[in-house]
C-alpha cells in the first residue's frame, strides 16, 4: 500500500499501534482482479444462488450485503473453491483470475487456496500453539528454511498488530487468546501465506463490539496491499469500510445480485427499490 | 420431597456401584498380595501352578498383547479415518461397514475364540500359538476401536477442517496434524478400552493359544495368558486359589498400569507435536 506501512514491520524500533498506518485509500483505478460471470450456485436440486456477474477490483474492499440464506457465504466459498468438498455441490459459470477460469477441473485448489485467503466467521485457530498455527501452512506450502518462515511469521503478526501481545507466548496455545486475538490471528495465519485476496464471511459478527472494531480497522488497512472481498450482516460497517458493494436478496427462493456498485452509490443513490428499502431498513 | 426421594434412591444406586467393585478390589488384594513376591513374578509355575510363579504366562500375555496391539492399532485407526473423513455421506459400503462393526463389537469374545481356532489355527496353519491368539484378540478390539475412534474423529470441530482446506492444505495434512490431535481423548479412550478388553479376555484365547504354561520359544509357540491361567487355576486346579487370587491381582495391576501408560504416551505425543514446530 504504502512504504511507511513497510517500514514498520521491518523496523522492529518503531513501536507497532493499531491505526499508526494511514488507511486504505480508495481505489482510483478500477483493475478487476476477479471477473465472475454467470455464477450459479446449487445444492443438490436447490439452487442457492442465480447467474452473478460482477469484478473484483485490485486493491479494493468488496463488501457484500443482505440477509441471511440469499447466498453470500456460497458466493464466497467458490471463489477459492472449498465448494470442491461439499459432496452435493454444483456450481456453473465462470470465474476468470489472471485470465484462467478458476472453476476448471485442472486448476490446483492448493495453489489457489494459497492465492486466495479465507477467513470465517467463527474464529478457527487451530488446536496448536501460536506459533504453530503460522508454521504449519508454511511448511505445508514448502517453505523449508526456518529462518524464513520466523520471518513470515513476525511480519504476518505485526501486520495484523498481534505481535507486542503474543511476542512472549508464542508457544502457549491459540485457543487462549480472546475471540479478538484469535480472529487476528486467523487472519495473520491466511496473510503468511502472501494472498493476493482475501475472503472474509462475517469476520466481525461472533465478536465483542471492542474487538470488531479493532478487527475493522485492520481489515481497513490490509486493503490496498490486498484485495478484500468481504460479507457482513452489518450496513454501517461495510459502509465504513468498503470501496464497492453489492446487494443480494431472495427472488422466488434463489439467492441473486440485485445491484453493484460503488459502495457510496449503493448506500447513497442506490438504483434498484429493492437496495433502497433494504439499507434504509424497511425490508430485510 | 419427590426430588430428594429420587435423588436419594439414585446416590444410593451409585453407592452400590462403588461398593460392589471395591469388595471386588478388596478381595483380591487381601487375598492374593501375600502370595505375591519377586520368586511369584519371575519363576515358572509348578504343579499346575498351586507353586511357583507366572514369568512364561506373563511373557505371553505381553506377546499376545503385543500382536494384537500392533495389528489392531494401524487397521483400526486407519478405518475410523476413513469412515469419518473420506467416505462419501450416502455410501453404501461406509454404512454397512458401520452396521457390520456395531454387530461384531457384540459378539460374544468365545464366538471370536472359534473363529480364531477355525481360521489362524486351523485354516492358516497357526496351530495354537500367541500368533494365532493375539490375531484373534486383534479381530475382537477392531470394532470397539474403530468405532470410538470414529466417533471422536466426527466430534471433531469442523471449522477447523474448513479453516486447514482454506488455507490450501492437503486433506491428509489436516488429519494428521489438525484433526488425529483434536480427536486425542477419543483415541486414548479407545486405546484403553481395547487394552483392556484384550488383556482380560480369557474365552477367545483357550482355543487359540491354548494352555501351555512353559516359557514360550518363539511366536508360533503357545503361550497361556494370566487371564486364562487365572480359570485353569479357579477352575481346574484344586488347592489354586491362592496363585488364582495373586494373578488376578497382578492382571488387575497390570491393566491398570498399561491404561496409564497408554494415556501417558497418546498425550505426550500429541503434545510435541502441539507445541513444537
Amino acid at each position: 500500500m504504502n512504504k511507511r506501512s513497510q517500514a514498520t514491520y521491518t523496523d522492529k524500533t518503531v513501536p507497532y499501534t493499531l491505526g499508526e498506518i494511514e488507511q486504505g485509500a480508495p481505489c482510483c483505478i478500477p483493475e478487476p482482479v476477479l471477473r465472475i460471470q454467470d455464477l450459479s450456485v446449487g445444492y443438490g436440486n436447490k439452487t442457492v444462488l442465480s447467474r452473478v456477474s460482477l469484478d473484483i477490483h485490485k486493491g479494493c474492499i468488496t463488501a457484500l450485503i443482505g440477509p441471511s440464506g440469499c447466498g453470500k457465504t456460497s458466493f464466497l466459498s467458490t471463489l477459492n473453491r472449498l465448494t470442491d468438498h461439499h459432496e452435493d455441490a454444483r456450481v456453473s459459470g465462470h470465474i476468470l483470475f489472471d485470465g484462467v477460469d478458476l472453476l476448471h477441473d485442472r486448476v490446483d485448489t492448493l495453489k489457489l487456496r494459497r492465492r486466495i485467503g479465507m477467513i470465517f466467521q467463527k474464529p478457527n485457530p487451530f488446536p496448536l500453539s501460536i506459533w504453530r498455527n503460522l508454521d504449519l501452512p508454511l511448511k505445508e506450502h514448502g517453505v523449508r528454511e526456518r529462518k524464513v518462515r520466523q520471518h513470515k511469521i513476525e511480519k504476518a503478526l505485526r501486520d495484523v498488530g498481534l505481535w507486542e501481545e503474543v511476542s512472549d507466548r508464542l508457544d502457549t496455545s491459540a485457543l487462549s487468546l480472546s475471540g479478538g486475538q484469535q480472529q487476528r490471528l486467523c487472519i495473520a495465519r491466511a496473510l503468511v501465506l502472501e494472498p493476493e485476496i482475501l475472503l472474509m464471511d462475517e469476520p466481525c459478527s461472533a465478536l465483542d463490539p471492542l474487538s470488531s472494531g479493532v478487527v475493522e480497522e485492520l481489515i481497513m488497512r490490509l486493503s490496498g496491499r490486498y484485495t478484500v472481498v468481504i460479507v457482513t450482516h452489518n450496513l454501517a460497517q461495510a459502509r465504513r469500510v468498503a470501496n464497492y458493494a453489492g446487494f443480494f436478496w431472495m427472488t422466488e427462493r434463489v439467492g441473486t445480485l440485485v445491484e453493484f456498485g460503488q459502495c457510496q452509490h449503493l448506500f447513497e443513490t442506490p438504483t434498484h427499490e429493492l437496495t433502497a428499502a433494504y439499507i434504509s431498513g424497511v425490508r430485510g | 420431597m419427590a426430588d430428594r426421594l429420587f435423588a436419594w434412591s439414585m446416590s444410593t444406586c451409585a453407592f452400590l456401584v462403588v461398593l460392589s467393585l471395591l469388595w471386588v478390589l478388596g478381595d483380591v488384594v487381601t487375598e492374593g498380595l501375600p502370595h505375591i513376591s519377586w520368586t511369584f513374578l519371575f519363576s515358572a509355575p509348578e504343579n499346575a501352578g498351586r507353586a511357583g510363579g507366572i514369568a512364561p504366562i506373563l511373557v505371553s500375555t505381553f506377546w499376545i498383547l503385543l500382536i494384537a496391539l500392533v495389528v489392531a492399532l494401524p487397521i483400526g485407526l486407519s478405518v475410523a479415518v476413513w469412515l469419518s473423513e473420506f467416505a462419501p455421506v450416502n455410501s453404501r459400503f461406509a454404512n454397512n461397514t458401520g452396521i457390520v462393526l456395531d454387530i461384531l463389537a457384540g459378539v460374544p469374545s468365545i464366538v471370536y475364540g472359534l473363529f480364531g481356532n477355525a481360521f489362524f489355527s486351523i485354516y492358516l496353519g497357526m496351530g495354537f500359538s500367541l500368533l494365532s491368539g493375539g490375531l484373534t484378540l486383534a479381530c475382537m478390539i477392531l470394532p470397539i476401536f474403530v468405532r470410538t475412534c470414529e466417533s471422536g474423529l466426527r466430534a471433531v470441530n469442523n471449522d477447523w477442517r474448513r479453516g486447514a482446506l482454506s488455507l490450501g492444505m492437503t486433506k491428509s495434512a489436516a488429519i494428521w496434524h489438525i484433526i488425529l490431535p483434536g480427536a486425542r481423548p477419543a483415541l486414548v479412550a479407545g486405546l484403553i478400552l481395547g487394552l483392556g478388553r484384550a488383556t482380560a479376555e480369557t474365552a477367545a484365547l483357550l482355543y487359540t493359544s491354548g494352555y501351555v504354561d512353559r516359557m514360550p520359544g518363539s511366536l508360533l509357540d503357545s503361550g497361556r495368558a494370566l487371564s486364562v491361567h487365572i480359570y485353569d487355576l479357579s477352575m481346574n486346579v484344586t488347592g489354586g486359589d491362592t496363585a488364582a487370587y495373586a494373578s488376578a491381582l497382578v492382571l488387575v495391576i497390570l491393566i491398570m498400569t498399561l491404561s496409564i501408560l497408554a494415556q501417558g504416551m497418546v498425550d505426550r505425543w500429541f503434545k510435541r507435536r502441539l507445541v513444537v514446530s
